[in-house]
């Protein structure tokens, strides 16, 4: 993990996504100063908007610069034939492999949180962070361990770095939210098997009214924009939201099973 | 200590319809350098990365010093170095950060690899370029610390891929110059090669492999003496050029002489048919025909002549 962790570190692509980070730090930033009234209300408003909109964004950015091409570059750039040759098991190399992108995953990550409570203490106080903060954080670790093992399932897949690459990418930042708004608005299903679902938890913790079971409820058609009637399971439902359990168990079902499934497809895959 | 073995059993493999190896066996035990021959798309390759756990086998089984590859890789493999279609080293990596990466994932201790790492890159001539990284090395260069990587465990045995294959004549030259330092010191080689000189160079035995099938395995000796047809093949050395008629015409008829060829102006190929004590009666009249003769030797191409006719019995 230690080799990979450091050729991450030192890698071009971990500087670019810093910067890249970094500069929507400072955009944030600015508009915040600009637009003070809609963002600095209160700290949970704050957090709820900045870290839960963005926490996601970020660590779905930061897996598939790490995660995109982790296995199949191991076929492509041909270094998997120099590291087959050691008397290691193929469980260590992808574990390793996956260890090192989630440390340099959260190391990205916390330079965007530093960012946001660097801007919540300018503007709320030293102090004033809230105690959603933590669950947020483990929930936001949920999401990216997840979203992680999945980016490895899908390089798994391919010996190609630049097909899963441009495939997690399309899938995590687009494929996800689409076949959500598609199960809630058109088929008007609660969208439980999807992670971008269960992200939402992120922001929801800090709620004043936080929902903390196991089960979502349903935004009527009618209600959305009004009120926030809720409604469970009626025919006109067409946004749901999570219960905070309900999204870390979401989470950590797709980081146990896409981590077990890649896992067992690199075992069986074949440096020929 | 038990001598070094590397073993295949019944070793099959299938890529779809096609069948790469065949039900193949090879056991090699003790110190020597083995030649893997074989044309392109023979199985060479695929048998080596049966060997090393990176594709898996449709039937049978490699052992690696007596342990199974496919059942117990991380232990079969901790006493081999293996170099297999020439990897790309991490390129952020210095040459002595790669070995010191390999030196830890092999498990041996810092203090020794301190001493191994400068030892192994003086080896393959690379100390010079220790600290540089290596995405900015020349194929060669990558190549020399491909085999380094290979080595800086001191294994007992090792595994080559086509190593010089790629590289420039001093390239070739300097890998084998490798390969037959590394046979004083009693390892077990096992080096897979297209270049027949290389084989006839470095190597103590042959094997020779086409369309999946083990042909033969035997040592050069044996091999040049079975396969040959009772014949020897000698290259004849001359001072000036030969008379191409009259020169041939009065080596042809020395007695044992089957045939006899102008290679070159100043090389004769003579076609003999005797015991080896019988050369130096070979040598004698050769001399008597004053021809300028300064050499006699076993050509160089024997080897490429038994391995191109047992090649094409395999086409027929």
């Amino acid at each position: 993990m230690k080799y990979q962790l450091r050729e991450y570190l030192l890698s071009r692509r971990f500087v670019i996504l810093l910067l890249l980070v970094a500069a929507i730090g400072v955009l944030i930033t600015a508009i915040v100063a600009h637009f003070r009234g809609a963002y600095v209300s209160d700290n949970l408003s704050f957090y709820q908007s900045l870290w839960g909109g963005g926490a996601g964004f970020v660590a779905v950015l930061s897996a598939v610069f790490f995660g995109g091409d982790a296995i199949a570059g191991e076929f492509q750039n041909r270094t998997g034939y120099f590291l087959m040759g050691l008397p290691l098991r193929r469980a260590t190399v992808y574990v390793g492999k996956y260890l090192a992108a989630l440390v340099a995953s959260c190391t990205v990550l916390m330079l965007f949180l530093g960012i946001l409570v660097a801007n919540g203490a300018l503007y709320f106080g030293a102090g004033a962070l809230p105690g959603q903060l933590a669950p947020s954080l483990a929930l936001a670790g949920a999401y990216l361990v997840s979203v992680l093992a999945m980016t490895f399932l899908l390089s798994s897949l391919f010996k190609n770095g630049a097909y899963s690459f441009v495939l997690t990418a399309i899938l995590f930042l687009a494929g996800f939210s689409l076949l959500q708004d598609f199960m809630q608005g058109l088929a008007q299903l609660q969208p439980w098997e999807l992670i971008s679902y269960a992200s939402q938890t992120i922001g929801e913790v800090f709620q004043p009214r936080v929902n903390w079971g196991l089960y979502g409820v349903g935004v009527k058609a009618a209600d959305v924009g009004g009120g926030g009637g809720v409604a469970l399971h009626t025919g006109n439902v067409v946004a749901w939201t999570p219960g905070i359990a309900e999204g870390a168990v979401i989470m950590m079902a797709y980081w146990a099973l896409t981590l077990f499934v890649g896992l067992a497809l690199f075992k069986q895959e074949e440096f020929s | 200590m038990t001598s070094p073995s590397l073993e295949a059993c019944s070793l099959t493999k299938r890529f779809g319809a096609f069948r790469a190896l065949d039900h193949l066996d090879l056991k090699l035990v003790g110190a020597k350098c083995v030649g893997f021959l074989g044309p392109n798309g023979a199985g060479k390759t695929t048998m080596l990365k049966l060997l090393t756990d990176m594709i898996f086998p449709t039937e049978g089984e490699c052992y690696l010093n007596g342990i199974s590859v496919q059942r117990e890789r991380k232990q079969a493999l901790a006493d081999v170095g293996v170099l297999i279609e020439s990897p790309e080293i991490y390129p952020s990596l210095t040459p002595r950060q790669a070995l010191e990466m390999v030196a830890d994932l092999r498990g041996i201790p810092p203090q020794e690899a301190k001493v191994r790492i400068p030892e192994v890159l003086a080896e393959v001539r690379m100390e010079d370029w220790a600290d540089k990284r290596v995405g900015k090395f020349s194929k060669g260069m990558k190549q020399r610390i491909n085999i380094a990587t290979a080595l800086v465990h001191d294994p007992e045995v090792i595994v080559l891929d086509e190593p010089a294959t790629g590289l420039d004549p001093r390239g070739m030259a300097e890998v084998r110059g490798i390969v037959r330092g590394l046979r004083k010191r009693n390892r077990l080689i096992f080096m897979s090669s297209h270049i027949l000189q290389e084989v006839t160079d470095v190597c103590d035995e042959v094997a020779l492999i086409d369309k999946g099938k083990l042909l033969f395995y035997d040592t050069l000796a044996s091999v040049t003496s079975r396969f040959g047809d009772g014949h020897t093949t000698l290259d004849a050395r001359l001072a000036r050029p030969a008379d191409p008629d009259l020169t041939v015409k009065r080596a042809g008829a020395l007695s044992g002489v089957r045939s006899c060829v102008v290679m070159e102006p100043t090389r004769l190929r003579l076609n003999f048919e005797g015991p080896p004590a019988e050369r130096e009666r070979l040598l004698r009249d050769l001399i008597g025909l004053e021809i300028g003769l300064v050499s006699l030797a076993a050509s160089e191409d024997a080897l490429e002549e038994i391995y191109l006719r047992q090649i094409s019995r395999g086409d027929l």
